[in-house]
């Protein structure tokens, strides 16, 4: 028994509270992001009573969920909320919608009014089960204390196996302060969830027999092989290797196949490289692995890929024949795939048409001699594009670990553009909900599970101001969390939008009465930092980097620049809008298209 | 891919008998837009906590798979079956069907009743209610005979369905 936790000499001494901590430091709980409130209070007395859990106080409990968000997927861990009732569990909905969509794995406890109130409109009480529904992987509301130890014990379960997502755990407060028995985890199987891991060796052998056989092949690694922990991205990396294949990643994989080695192709999708694009749409066999042909990537259906035969390897079968008909579906962690595959692969006696891989790897690099990200960087005003590219060569020289979250929005896109990564678990963004608000708590919690490590939240000016309260957090905690602000005095995003789909109309998307930011790091006990011309950029960043603690550096970029390429919404992979000067384009939003997010 | 046929698929869904597992169930099919064109639940194992639930819905091949592995991960389900697709069933359902009237329009619908092997389960002297079990065409059928003979209200459970032979949906 550990002494930080009330030794169990009575089979009944122990409160709800006491229960719950127990079995969170039994399922590896470090640390906590929480808020507290009337219903949690039992659990914060506990809290207080031992060491063995750390707690960090965020200050708006949907920055709780982020920050756990943060230092979940920078870990591989089960991030740990703790909010109270009515309120607090409504506050932290956006965070769990968003982990649900992003597949990060999470317990969120919230308090419940007393089982005796419940339905009866009392103080702070909200149906935190019904409304967390759609928005959870699942969710229990524990009514009875000899159900609590293994309850908290099934979210975690719940929480990491199959395809990884939020749990909540509903606690009336009568529950937290009643007396019961701490029963262990369970050894046995879960008695109805029990998520097919292994891959079948039938549809190996297909996938295999077509991928040998593919005169241009396509790898589409998505965030399914960074949730299947860092062996899975080695085994990618080989097989990529071995099989000279061009490997392009999601919005969501970033990191998971090396940004520096010649057969990375880039990001795919609405605002991917050309050559990602290129490939998808011209391949013969497209092997997707771990990723969920997201409306963002396939761009318009009945035109991606029209040519190719697809293989799609995914844990979740709901994510299989979802929005694209595939040849061979495979069911299975992406570690365990990978490894099948490479093991049948050579066992296999068939060769590669090495010759047909040269000409479409020939094909390949005279699209990408088109150099779609180029931009221009003259004269004295700052382009977004060459801030994150400045940054990104900066920290490289400085050869530290950096972890990198995001906003939502250009500067999310720029990101994702112009800073390589070579290892999973660096990239923190919110890609399926698109959270703006999401990477300052997230990089907070990633700072909290790597206190050494260089941490930077690349945002805009708008999402920024969304969570801004956790620069308190980064100040009591004393985080070192770097905030670097494209700052273009514009919703980037919907202004660009509004150029190409509304006549120019920018309807509210006007960043008005901005705050000096300087001025509001140093309030916040933070440094603040500002570049206005491209040559105190670099200074900027690197005063930035050496500062010891937090840091807001607000870069004022080009009022007026776009995110390109982009794929128009309703067109099809081989119709991008490329940037300025730059050749092609079909261009052109049809009016299904401006239908569409 | 772009096979727009609707089909009808029978599915049954055996469930953790545990609070809000309907809701979880008919959450997925408002949140995801499928149709629902009956749903019926009970439990069917008390011993080992379990509860069926039978929904009939319509849609394409695709989204009918769609639906068995959205349902599939559902962390209480123990197993879902496309009854429709995995060979012949039987679809049964009961409705209770209330007609008012006297002389001969109730004479009538005392008829139609026996002839469709309707047990008359209460009665007054203006009132008869029927019990039928059948599909959901025989009781279709049934009440829309009985509308112009006085037709007063229709309870109808939807459908159950279980597998013909020795097949069997076993958690």
């Amino acid at each position: 028994m550990s002494a930080t936790l009330p030794a169990q000499t009575d089979q009944s001494t122990l409160t709800g509270a006491e229960i719950v901590l127990r079995a969170l430091k039994e399922q590896g709980v470090e640390v906590i992001f929480g808020y507290p409130g009337g219903a949690v209070l039992p659990i914060y007395d506990a809290l207080f009573q031992q060491n063995a859990i750390r707690h960090i106080l965020v200050r708006h409990e949907q920055a709780a969920v982020h920050a756990a968000e943060g230092y979940a997927r920078s870990t591989g861990k089960v991030g740990c909320v703790l909010v109270t009732s009515g309120p607090g569990a409504t506050n932290a909905v956006t965070g769990l919608l968003d982990a649900l969509m992003d597949s990060v794995p999470l317990v969120c406890l919230t308090g419940q009014v007393p089982t005796h109130l419940i339905g009866n409109d009392a103080f702070q009480e909200a149906d935190t089960t019904g409304i967390t529904r759609p928005a959870t992987k699942h969710n229990y509301l524990v009514k009875k204390i000899g159900d609590l130890s293994r309850t908290v014990h099934d979210a975690f379960y719940v929480a990491r196996s199959g395809r990884p997502g939020p749990v909540v755990v509903d606690l009336p407060k009568d529950i937290l302060l009643a007396k019961g028995t701490y029963e262990e985890a369970p050894r046995e199987e879960h008695r109805s969830y029990r998520p097919q891991t292994r891959p079948d060796g039938a549809q190996i052998a297909k996938a295999v027999a077509l991928l040998k056989g593919a005169r241009r092949p396509v790898v589409y690694a998505g965030g399914g092989v960074i949730n299947a922990g860092p062996e899975a991205s080695e085994l990618l990396a080989r097989f990529v290797r071995m099989a000279n294949m061009p490997c392009t990643n999601t919005l969501m994989s970033l990191g998971v196949f090396p940004a520096s080695d010649p057969r990375f192709i880039g990001m795919l999708g609405m605002h991917g490289t050309v050559e990602a694009n290129l490939a998808m749409h011209g391949c013969d066999v497209m092997f997707n692995i771990g990723a969920r042909f997201d409306d963002r990537v396939t761009g318009r259906l009945n035109a991606f890929s029209p040519g190719s035969k697809k293989i799609h390897a995914d844990i979740d079968p709901s994510n299989i024949n979802k929005n694209v008909k595939v040849d061979v579906p495979i069911v299975g962690d992406a570690a365990a795939v990978l490894r099948a595959l490479i093991e049948a692969w050579e066992a296999d006696g068939a060769e590669q048409d090495r010759e047909a891989i040269s000409a479409w790897w020939r094909e390949i690099d005279g699209w990408r001699a088109r150099d779609c990200l180029r931009y221009e960087q003259s004269g004295s005003i700052i382009k977004p594009q060459h801030a994150v590219k400045r940054l990104y060569e900066i920290t490289r020289e400085m050869g530290r670990d950096t972890f990198i979250s995001t906003e939502v929005g250009q500067h999310q896109m720029w990101a994702a553009q112009y800073f390589g990564f070579e290892k999973p678990n660096r990239w923190m963004t919110s890609g399926g909900l698109g959270t703006m608000g999401y990477g300052l708590p997230a990089a907070a919690g990633v700072q909290i599970a790597y206190p050494d490590a260089l941490v930077i939240d690349i945002a805009g000016e708008a999402s920024i101001l969304m969570n801004i309260q956790e620069m308190g957090t980064l100040a009591q905690y004393r985080l070192p969390v770097k905030v670097f602000i494209l700052n273009n005095e514009y919703m980037g995003m919907v202004r660009q939008w509004q150029e190409l789909l509304h006549g120019s109309r920018y309807s509210e998307s006007y960043s008005a009465s901005l705050p000096d930011f300087v001025k509001l790091a140093e309030s916040f006990h933070a440094r603040g930092l500002r570049a206005t011309d491209a040559s105190q950029l670099d200074d900027v960043i690197r005063e930035m980097i050496a500062h010891p603690g937090p840091v807001i550096a607000d870069i004022c970029v080009d009022q007026k620049e776009n995110v390109f390429p982009m794929i128009p919404s309703g067109a099809a992979h081989n119709e991008m809008i490329l940037g300025a000067g730059q050749a092609g384009g079909v261009a052109g939003v049809t009016d299904e298209g401006k239908v569409l997010v | 891919m772009s096979d727009t046929t609707q089909r009808t698929a029978t599915i049954a869904v055996l469930v953790e008998n545990e609070a809000g597992v309907l809701a979880r169930v008919i959450g997925l099919f408002s949140g995801r837009g499928y149709n629902i064109e009956s749903l019926t639940v009970a439990p069917v194992d008390a011993e080992r906590r379990l509860s069926r639930i039978t929904v009939v819905t319509t849609g394409t091949d695709m989204i009918i798979e769609q639906i068995k592995a959205q349902l599939d991960r559902l962390v209480p389900v123990h197993m879902v079956a496309d009854l429709s697709l995995e060979g012949p069933h039987l679809t049964r359902e009961l409705a209770l069907v209330k007609v008012i009237g006297r002389g001969e329009a109730r004479m009538e619908a005392l008829r139609l009743g026996d002839a469709f092997r309707a047990r008359v389960v209460d009665a007054s002297h203006e009132s008869a209610t029927f019990e039928m079990t059948g599909t959901a065409d025989k009781i279709d059928a049934f009440v829309a005979l009985m509308r112009p003979l006085g037709l007063a209200e229709v309870s109808r459970t939807g459908a159950v369905a279980i597998a013909r032979g020795p097949r069997s949906l076993a958690a």
